[in-house]
């Protein structure tokens, strides 16, 4: 699993990325009420906000980690937003994307430099 | 880390200590939630919740023409307040703007003791310093206030006295509780039943955590605070209300009193009299928000034909009614309850229709007549 600065984590399986946020960011939203996820077929660029996260108090940007064609969103969670309370690095998964340049996870935070990250914030 | 600028209150200690996630709001560093704002949401609904609401401004309005240089600024009918009773009312600018909305009353036999806004508590001092005259003397009292809410919040505080079963809604007295100077008054800004309690500030903590020991009762931060006074429809000054809306737009006539509309002779009284005569311009509504996202403060307001007509001022999700709800101003040709109109969340048209405010039914506690 790889992660962003922006708290998005990735996980690839041959050229699908699977994205959501990390634990570290569900818990700092708190109670999500509300996630928008894109629909099959939209074209992202890395950095695009490419899906919406809503707790009680305020709406926030996900932001795509890797460039690529969206194939599938998360469709539990519009009806359970709360998975990505209780699963954020699992189930609570935003999107798969099909990743159209492979070099771009390179650019991104193993584990234990992502933790080492968040204790900077 | 508190961040240096804000100020505290007299329990910050106790938020860091029950692990408390801190922000800053109205200039001090407060308590936004403790497991979960949702939890703390429904805890309160169901129970009991404690709020410190320290940050909020308190002062005292004293002296021979106290009442009568009040009313110059508001519109409520103070000379005509019973001792012991208190009532909401709106500082109001010449132009019949809300500068603040605040809770007034009398406690005890010396003028009037009022509580306002933290973000606009500096303003409202400046204000009422510049413009009391006569024989009235402001005195900023530097107090917390600790607010218990919610349906278990009576018998809470009649195990520590039982003085507090002799309050009805908006009943407001000054009286010694837990050893020390206190003023009590049965209201608050959820909805539900309880009280606000002004104790001093060395004896914020002590009280604080003797309240917290009932299992009856946990503490909520400003999350909740602000979720639960939405679904009971109340306004939020410089959100849902502002400088540059009236009493009549704010949808807040009750605040006017019979005797007060009838002598106009309180700020902004050309217009507000207009207002109620003519109909405003746009007028506060409730809407609930049938699909989509929460429409949040900013969301714009379409009609049916996807003009824009006005703007969402608060929304979000209600945890008690499991939907989202907002409420915004539109033309009072819109406002009828049952006017299907739209919100834009992200530019997605939402179906949203107008309801009737509080949300969620307001269970504030009348005493029975005898």
């Amino acid at each position: 699993m790889r992660f962003t600065k922006d708290h998005e984590w990735v996980k690839v399986d041959g050229d699908i990325a699977t994205v959501g946020i990390s634990k570290h960011a569900a818990d700092a939203l708190g109670d999500v009420v509300f996630v928008e996820t894109p629909d099959a077929g939209k074209a992202v660029s890395k950095g695009d906000s490419f899906a919406v996260v809503e707790s009680v108090k305020a709406a926030s940007d996900v932001y795509a980690p890797v460039s690529g064609e969206v194939v599938e969103g998360n469709a539990v969670l519009a009806s359970a937003p709360e998975t990505v309370n209780a699963d954020p690095e699992g189930e609570g998964w935003f999107a798969k994307i099909r990743i159209s340049d492979a070099s771009q996870i390179d650019a991104l935070m193993d584990r234990a430099a992502y933790d080492a990250f968040l204790t900077t914030l | 880390m508190t961040d240096q600028a804000l100020k505290t209150t007299p329990l910050n200690a106790a938020h860091r200590a029950l692990g408390a996630r801190m922000v800053g709001f109205g200039g001090y560093d407060m308590p936004v939630q403790y497991e979960g704002v949702l939890a703390e949401h429904r805890w309160t609904r169901e129970h009991a919740g404690l709020f410190d609401v320290s940050h909020m401004g308190q002062c005292k309005i004293t002296g021979p023409d106290a009442i009568a240089q009040f009313e110059r600024f508001v519109p409520g009918d103070y000379q005509a307040l019973k001792a012991g009773r208190q009532k909401y009312s709106l500082l109001l600018n010449e132009s019949g703007g809300i500068i603040d909305d605040l809770m007034a009353g009398k406690p005890d036999h010396d003028g009037l003791f009022v509580v306002v806004n933290a973000g606009n508590k500096d303003e409202d001092f400046a204000f009422w310093s510049a413009h009391l005259s006569g024989d009235a003397e402001l005195t900023v009292l530097d107090r917390a206030l600790i607010a218990i809410q919610g349906p278990e919040a009576a018998e809470v505080m009649a195990a520590h006295d039982p003085v507090f079963n002799d309050f009805g809604f908006m009943d407001s007295a000054r009286l010694i509780l837990f050893g020390v100077d206190c003023y009590v008054s049965r209201s608050g800004y959820t909805g539900e039943d309880g009280y606000e309690i002004s104790v001093p500030a060395a004896d914020a903590e002590r009280i604080w955590n003797t309240i917290l020991q009932d299992a009856r009762v946990k503490p909520i931060g400003l999350g909740a605070r602000d979720s639960l006074r939405l679904e009971a429809g109340l306004p939020l000054h410089g959100h849902d209300i502002d400088a540059t809306t009236s009493p009549v737009e704010g949808a807040l006539t009750f605040a006017l009193s019979k005797s007060r509309k009838e002598r106009a002779d309180f700020n902004g009284a050309d217009r507000i009299l207009k207002e109620l005569a003519d109909g405003p311009s746009r007028v506060r509504v409730g809407l609930s928000v049938k699909e989509g996202a929460p429409a949040r403060e900013g969301a714009e307001i379409a009609d049916m034909d996807g003009n824009i007509i006005g703007t969402v001022t608060s929304g979000g999700p209600s945890p008690t009614l499991g939907r989202n709800i907002a409420m915004g101003y539109v033309p009072p040709a819109f406002a009828e309850l049952g006017t299907d109109l739209k919100v834009l969340v992200r530019g997605k048209p939402a179906a949203a229709e107008v309801v009737a405010m509080p949300f969620v039914a307001q269970r504030y506690y009348r005493k029975p007549k005898v």
